[in-house]
Order: structure tokens, then sequence, then C-alpha cells
């Protein structure tokens, strides 16, 4: 037998470590939707060749600095003292993805702003410069950004692949956590950040193209997400001890029925098969299925967090044994 | 190291006895908040009864040289200290976390007066002004813990690492801990 006992009852350490709780998932899926919502706004700046686009895909760009910034504040109310937020910006720490990220997320605002003035309908523009007319520069800011388009839809696909990456290398590097520590988690929550992204704009009155071009994008995203789930499943079940009996907290452990319900079966393989019945019968695509991408995009977050936090290299018995 | 020192501990699970004053020693010298510890005492017991046999050891922070928490954290409040010891600046700690997370050991935790990140020094303030042992070791009943400078071939912490067998803990986490424990 092997019997261990420890005085040790640390406040979020113990029994099992909840350092990070509700915000930091809230934000992680926030973030990956701006990404999502950045990239395709870029994507389909560069796209755009006639006037048809519809009020509601002309105006969900500025939705990024707003939602990134409700993602920011959960952000801030995480940090234990949250009074040192400015120290992020005093270093540059490269060894620290949070550092990267700090810094990343600054970049996001003048990217998405610019980027989505730009895209506005001109009579929005004219309204906009009317009313701030007393502030200095916007005027010669906007006919900046207005002769820098193509440019500024390029920064922002290269500002939201860095944010989508980021959001998964955060939890991807601590190796103390091993169901975290794979390199897929980068891609993998790129590729998810972007199906929320596509899904959050499927909500809005967009036009039969852009509804069928989201729809589509999101079965090939959806697709991907499937397969990275699968390598990153396939890469911690043949690594170490740790990273296997890791795995176990999705494969028989706590967070199996979440994980396969919430993520795989609800967020992914449902909405998967709804676009896909769409696509067959030449149905626009609907709402549903994106409301359930947000669903699976918010769960696969949450469940990834806290089952994490479950594993550890001293959770493993045999690791513990030397 | 500019210092040229590589301050360890070395703990004696031989002579442990588990009697925890080495927390009570260390809260009470460090004013750790209540309901928290920087060090504790762990027990393994293996075997097959009757034949059990039992591992007592005081553990803390292992002062890794590779410490993740001091790459991990996004302001360098987490920093590399005198002799090598990992120490944290609370000034610049924003209670992000980020160093909880990624300590295998999980030696790390939020004080609750200040939101800051709380953990073993080693004493430095005492070390640090000459002073040569650290609470912990002070009140040490068995004397089974031990301070020094790994790079003075003369010291304690050196001639028990030279003649007895030890260990550190979860040594494929790759950290290199600079905690040993004496079997």
């Amino acid at each position: 037998m092997d019997e261990f006992t420890s005085t040790r009852s640390n406040h979020l350490i113990d029994p099992v470590l909840h350092a990070w709780g509700t915000e930091v998932p809230i934000y992680l899926f926030l973030g990956g939707m701006v990404a999502g919502i950045m990239l395709l706004s870029g994507l389909m700046a560069l796209r755009r060749t006639d006037d048809r686009t519809s009020h509601a895909l002309s105006l969900l760009p500025w939705a990024s600095p707003f939602l990134i910034s409700l993602g920011m504040m959960f952000l801030w109310l995480d940090l234990e003292n949250g009074f040192n937020a400015i120290r992020f910006y005093f270093v540059f720490q490269p060894g620290s993805p949070m550092s990267w990220g700090s810094w990343i997320l600054l970049g996001i605002y003048p990217a998405s702003i610019l980027l989505a003035w730009t895209l506005s309908p001109a009579a929005f523009r004219e309204t906009w410069l009317r009313r701030l007319s007393s502030v200095p520069a916007l005027e010669s800011i906007s006919k900046w950004a207005m002769e820098r388009t193509p440019f500024l839809a390029m920064a922002n696909i290269v500002m939201g692949a860095a944010l989508g990456i980021y959001t998964g290398v955060l939890l991807g590097t601590m190796a103390a956590r091993p169901l975290w520590n794979s390199a897929i988690l980068g891609p993998l929550f790129l590729v998810s950040g972007v199906s929320t992204g596509a899904a959050f704009m499927l909500l809005y009155r967009l036009n039969d193209k852009e509804r069928v071009f989201l729809g589509r994008l999101d079965m090939g995203l959806i697709t991907t997400e499937l397969l990275l789930l699968a390598l990153w499943m396939i890469g911690l079940s043949t690594a170490g001890a740790a990273s296997r009996g890791a795995l176990g907290a999705i494969l028989g452990g706590p967070y199996t029925a979440a994980f396969w319900t919430l993520v795989v079966a609800l967020g992914l393989l449902t909405p998967l098969i709804g676009e896909w019945i769409e696509l067959k019968h030449g149905a626009i695509p609907g709402r549903l299925p994106a409301i359930l991408v947000l669903v699976g995009g918010l769960s696969l977050r949450w469940i990834l967090v806290y089952a994490g936090q479950f594993t550890s290299w001293a959770g493993n018995v045999t690791a513990a044994l030397h | 190291m500019s210092d040229n020192k590589r301050y360890a501990m070395v703990i004696d699970t031989k002579t442990c006895v588990g009697c925890a004053a080495c927390v009570i020693g260390c809260k009470t010298e460090n004013g750790v908040a209540e309901g928290f510890a920087r060090d504790w005492i762990f027990t393994h017991t293996s075997g097959t009864f009757p034949d059990l046999q039992m591992t007592i050891r005081t553990e803390r922070c292992n002062h890794c040289v590779d410490a993740p928490c001091v790459t991990s954290c996004p302001t360098g409040a987490s920093h590399y200290g005198p002799g090598g010891t990992v120490q944290v600046n609370r000034d610049k700690c924003t209670g992000c976390k980020a160093c909880i997370a990624s300590c295998p050991y999980d030696a790390r935790f939020v004080d609750p007066r200040t939101g800051t990140v709380d953990k073993c020094t080693y004493c430095m303030h005492r070390i640090e002004n000459g002073i040569p042992t650290t609470a912990c070791q002070e009140v040490c009943p068995t004397e089974s813990i031990f301070f020094g400078d790994l790079n003075d071939p003369k010291s304690k912490v050196s001639e028990l690492l030279d003649t007895r067998e030890s260990y550190t803990l979860l040594p494929d986490a790759g950290t290199k801990p600079m905690h040993y424990f004496l079997r």
C-alpha cells in the first residue's frame, strides 16, 4: 500500500488546485472570439469586391474592441492585486505567455478600431466625424486609415491569430499541469476562437452570401477542431505517465461527462451536423448551430481550465514515489 | 549567480519526526497568513501490514534552478534572489497566479491580506543579515533541517550530500530543485 498525508491545506491550492476560477475561462472565450472576429473581418475585407456588404457585417468589426474590453475586465477581476495591473506594462518577459498576451492586447485596440472605422458605412463615418469634430487629428487619422484598408485587414489577421494562439499557449506552456502541457493548445484555441467568432457574426442580420460563407467556413473549422482535439489526446496518451494520468481527467475522470457532452457532442458534432444538413438542402445557415458553437467554445475553455488544474505531477502516485 | 553562492536545504528524513515545529517556527518568524503555511509535513507509508515503513519529511518551495514560476511571471515579481533562491517582490506582483499554476510542487499561495503571492524565502531576511540559520532549522528539535551553500565544499549541506544518499521531489519535472532529502 501507499498512503500519503500532508499537513498543508492552503486555500485554493489544496486538496486540488483552484487558482483560476470562472473569470479566466470567460476571458479566454471572449479573447478567442475577438481573435475570430478580427481574423474574419480582415479576411472578408480583403475579399470584398462589391458594395453589397450587409449593414450588420459592416458594423460587426466594432464588436472586437468592446468584447476584448469586457474580456480584460474579467481578467482584471481575476487578479488578486489588481492595483498592480500596470506592472504588466513596465516590462516584457519573453518567457511568459501572459506577458506576451498583455502586450498583444494593447495592439488589438488600434488594429481593430481602425479597421472597423474603414469598413463602417460612409454615413456612419460622416456622422461620427461631425459629432467628434472637436477631437484633434481625427480627420487625418480617418484619411490615413481609409487609404490603408488592405494593410489594416492584414494587421487584423496577424493580431487576431496572435491573440487566438496566445490564449492556448498560455495554458500549453504550463508543464506543471500535464493536461494543458501540449503545443496543440495554441492552434486548438485559435481554430476554436475563429469558429466562435464566425458563430458570433452569424447571430446578426447578415445577407445570404455572407451567411453561406461563414457557415461553410465554420464546418471546416469545426472539423479541424475535432482533429486537433484528437491529436491533443493522442499526444498526451503517448507521452509520459503524468500526461497519461492527466488525460484520465476527461477519459473516465471527473470531467468526462462535461467534456464529451458539452464540448464534443453539443458544441462540435451537433452544429457540424446541423450545418451539413443546411448545406445539403441548400438552406441558409441559421442561428441555432451558431449558438451551440458558442456554448461549445465557452465549455471547452471552462472545462480545460478546471480539469487542467485537477492534474499535476504530484497527483500521479508513481511520479511521487521516485 | 552574481554572489557565487548556491543555497540549498537538506532534510534528514531518518531523524524527522513530523512534529511540525518547523511549520510553526516559519509562521511565527514570517508572519504567514492565518490558515496558510509556507512549509508542511508530508508522510508516506508504504509496504504490507505488518511490514510497513514510513517516510516523514518537511517540504516547502524547492527554490529550483530552472524555476517555471520565474519564467511564467509576467511582471518579474518572481525572480532569482541571493544564492540562486527564488524570491517574490510583492511590489511587482499582480496576483495573476501564473506562478501558482506553473509550480509542480504547489508550493505557492495567495496571501489574502495583500493579494500577492507568498512562499518560502529560505529566510533570506535572516541569512542576508548574518543569521546563519532559517527559522524552521532553528526550531527543529531533532536537527533534521540543514541550510547552506552548495558551492562551498566544506559546508554541512555539501558534506551531507557527498556522504549520504539523497533525492529531490519530482526530478522528472525538470526544474532542478535545491531542496534535498536524505534517505
